[in-house]
């Protein structure tokens, strides 16, 4: 067992769950996305996103490029959140909660493909 | 260091920074989300919570020391708190960040790697042709200095790091690339444009043969088209070489045994060489003829056993001073000693002797042979070898009849054979034909353009280097002279301060010294001696349909659409009224 790996896996698991909390659930339901899971699903993708730097293989590559996909997509909720609430001012309306929570499930799929060449990639592995 | 292990250096920087940057997001993150749980009041102090939005704010202006001082609403007890410790957290977690920062760019192989991108993306931007010179000691700056001053590029390779960064100090007029690097590797000689498409040749001249044996090879294998100069300075190495199908291979030792014999027996054949090869900018200094009679040779290392056989071909007695007898020496007048000693010199009968070879691989001591032996006979006709260019000053104040300097040969023998293809067989010529045909030569040609070093370069009359003249004389065009057509095109009734020298057809016939009517060819190629500026004014007039016009036949031809329809409408009425 390599422990580099585990914290790999770990990273890029956490990061796809989180995300997956965050958004599952009706799309303009404020009830159900909660700001702080948001904020824990940017956090951990930004350190998977640095834990993917410096693997020169073809499959790291797609790695950091999933990843930076996901990072993008999660920032841009973050703005839109931050912009409905604070900037509008008109809080967690329906029109914002759907705007957030769809560019965090485009986030989401990014880091779908990042877990998929994950597995692909320990199924790979021969040992 | 080969581009392999700077290109992972470059990632295992990458990788370096991973714990400094998850450091800060995770100080980031913690205070972010600690102010945003820790309860605070409002304006109206009713219990409230920073948002995120808020926290991120004071955090990002916080965290970098710029400190704003802007607060949405006055902090409560429990949030100055936790402020307090983010503000120390965060000064340690960009201490660290930026220490690892620094400590990265100072890292030597970091740098390296970095040198390594830079060198390869201005050896891949190069858009004209270029030549790989590997070694940058004496003869590569001399030929790097020659190239310059022709207007080619040149790449530099040198393993020394101390002779790299002299490179800077030499001020070329154009930017030449250099990296150090073993040039033995095949990934380093390809990162230099070995195949790169304009390059146009490779110099080996590095001080190790094997090296030069191993660029030799690369070149061969992977660039055969290439021409190829390789430095080789024992005959097995030269053997390997030719046997690899290296085009050029210079040995200085022979080379310069060559130069003395043919120093000896036909010097104005010599003077004529040396004064076509001779490196821009400097200017031939006519020695008297070597006398015949007895000569003294100090010492029969490398050099001194090439000269012994050049002085015993040409019928000369020699007697060798040195500290042990010559190995192959049966027959051969020696003399125990050193050089610089009157005993020694004495002995071997300097006093009745014609001429001294100053040939050990010191330079001061040459010095001090020549010295010494020139009190005992002022009229000794001295020949000095100069192994460092460095010491040219002293080398310049003694006044040698010859002074060979073997970095020096080489540099040429590379120039001529890069720069003019056509000029080696010019030289064979010169080395073939009666020394009074030399004298003859020389004169003239010294006559008419100086001592100086001229300017000697090769025009092929093709689409290329001659369209003007070609496009006149494609279809049974009229015949050209060269009379005709070495003339200035601003005064065609002055003659271009140039000459051919040589002249090679299509047909592979060549002419040597064409006479002035020889009519020119598509396809030949001419070799040319004269001044710079006749170059350029020859330049124009191949390439320039009007001042080719005006050069044969001295007449101006209109340009632009517009006035050649006149001048044709023109000749029609006047040829038909």
């Amino acid at each position: 067992m390599n422990l580099e790996k585990v914290i790999f896996g770990f990273f890029i698991v956490l990061a796809a769950t989180l995300n997956f909390g965050f958004v599952i659930g009706d799309l303009d339901n404020p009830i159900l996305h909660d700001v702080y899971e948001l904020f824990a699903a940017i956090v951990v993708n930004l350190i998977a996103t640095v834990l993917k730097f410096g693997d020169r293989t073809h499959i790291g590559a797609i790695h950091l490029s999933t990843s930076l996909v996901a990072d993008l997509q999660l920032v841009a909720a973050a703005l839109a959140w931050a912009y409905g609430v604070h900037v509008a001012g008109v809080g967690m309306t329906p029109e914002v909660t759907a705007r957030v929570v769809s560019l965090s499930s485009g986030a989401l799929f990014a880091n779908v493909v990042s877990v998929v060449i994950l597995i692909a990639e320990t199924i790979m592995q021969k040992r | 260091m080969n581009p392999e292990t700077y290109q992972s250096t470059f990632f295992l920087a990458l990788r370096r920074m991973r714990a400094p940057l998850i450091t800060l997001i995770l100080i980031y993150a913690i205070s972010v989300l600690g102010l945003t749980l820790v309860p605070g009041v409002d304006a109206q102090g009713n219990p409230n919570r920073l948002s995120f939005f808020h926290a991120f704010y004071f955090i990002s202006y916080t965290a970098t020391t710029i400190g704003f001082g802007e607060i949405p609403t006055a902090f409560s007890e429990a949030q100055r708190l936790w402020v307090t410790f983010c503000i120390y957290l965060s000064v340690i977690g960009w201490a660290y960040s930026i220490g690892a920062l620094l400590a990265l760019l100072q890292d030597q192989n970091f740098r390296n790697a970095v040198r390594l991108q830079r060198f390869r993306g201005a050896v891949h931007h190069l858009r004209e042709p270029f030549y790989l010179v590997c070694g940058y000691g004496e003869t590569g700056q001399l030929i790097c200095r020659a190239l310059d001053q022709t207007g080619l590029r040149a790449v530099v390779l040198e393993i020394d790091e101390g002779r790299g960064s002299q490179l800077e100090l030499h001020g070329h007029a154009a930017d030449i690339p250099a990296l150090v690097a073993d040039a033995r590797q095949p990934e380093v000689l390809q990162l230099a444009g070995l195949t790169h498409r304009c390059c146009q040749g490779v110099i080996a001249l590095t001080n190790d043969d094997r090296a030069n044996l191993a660029i030799a090879i690369a070149a061969r294998l992977l660039a055969p088209r290439l021409p190829a100069l390789c430095r080789a300075e024992t005959t097995e190495i030269a053997t390997h070489m030719a046997s690899f199908g290296t085009p050029h291979i210079i040995n200085p030792f022979d080379k310069f045994g060559r130069y003395l014999a043919l120093a000896l027996h036909a010097p104005a054949a010599y003077h004529l060489l040396e004064w076509l090869t001779a490196v821009p900018g400097a200017v031939v200094e006519p020695h008297r003829d070597p006398p015949r009679g007895p000569w003294v040779l100090c010492s029969y290392g490398r050099f001194g056993k090439v000269m012994v056989s050049a002085l015993e071909q040409a019928g000369i007695p020699v007697t060798i001073i040195g500290h042990a007898p010559p190995p192959d020496a049966a027959g051969r007048h020696w003399v125990r000693g050193d050089g610089s000693d009157a005993l020694a010199l004495r002995e071997a009968g300097i006093e009745q002797a014609m001429g001294i070879v100053a040939c050990t691989d010191d330079d001061v001591n040459n010095l001090a042979i020549v010295v010494a032996a020139r009190e005992l006979n002022p009229k000794l006709f001295v020949v000095l070898r100069q192994n460092l260019q460095a010491n040219q000053a002293l080398f310049d104040a003694f006044e040698s009849d010859f002074t060979v300097v073997p970095s020096q040969i080489i540099a040429r023998e590379c120039l001529a054979i890069l720069v003019t293809p056509l000029l080696v067989p010019f030289l064979n010529q010169i080395k073939q034909r009666s020394e009074a045909w030399a004298r003859t030569l020389l004169h003239q040609l010294t006559e008419r353009f100086g001592w100086e070093a001229p300017a000697v370069w090769s025009v092929r009359i093709n689409a290329a280097q001659a369209p003007a003249l070609l496009r006149l004389l494609m279809p049974a065009g009229p015949t050209v002279t060269l009379e005709d057509l070495l003339r200035d095109p601003r005064d065609r009734a002055q003659e271009l301060e140039c000459q051919v020298l040589y002249l090679t057809r299509d047909d592979d016939s060549t002419v040597t010294l064409p006479p002035p009517q020889t009519p020119i060819q598509a396809g030949d190629q001419l070799l040319l001696v004269g001044r710079g500026a006749a170059r350029g004014a020859l330049e124009l007039t191949l390439h320039n349909r009007n001042t080719l016009d005006y050069v044969l036949w001295g007449r101006e031809i209109p340009s632009g659409w517009v006035w050649e329809r006149l001048a044709a409408l023109h000749a029609r009425v006047s040829g038909s009224s």
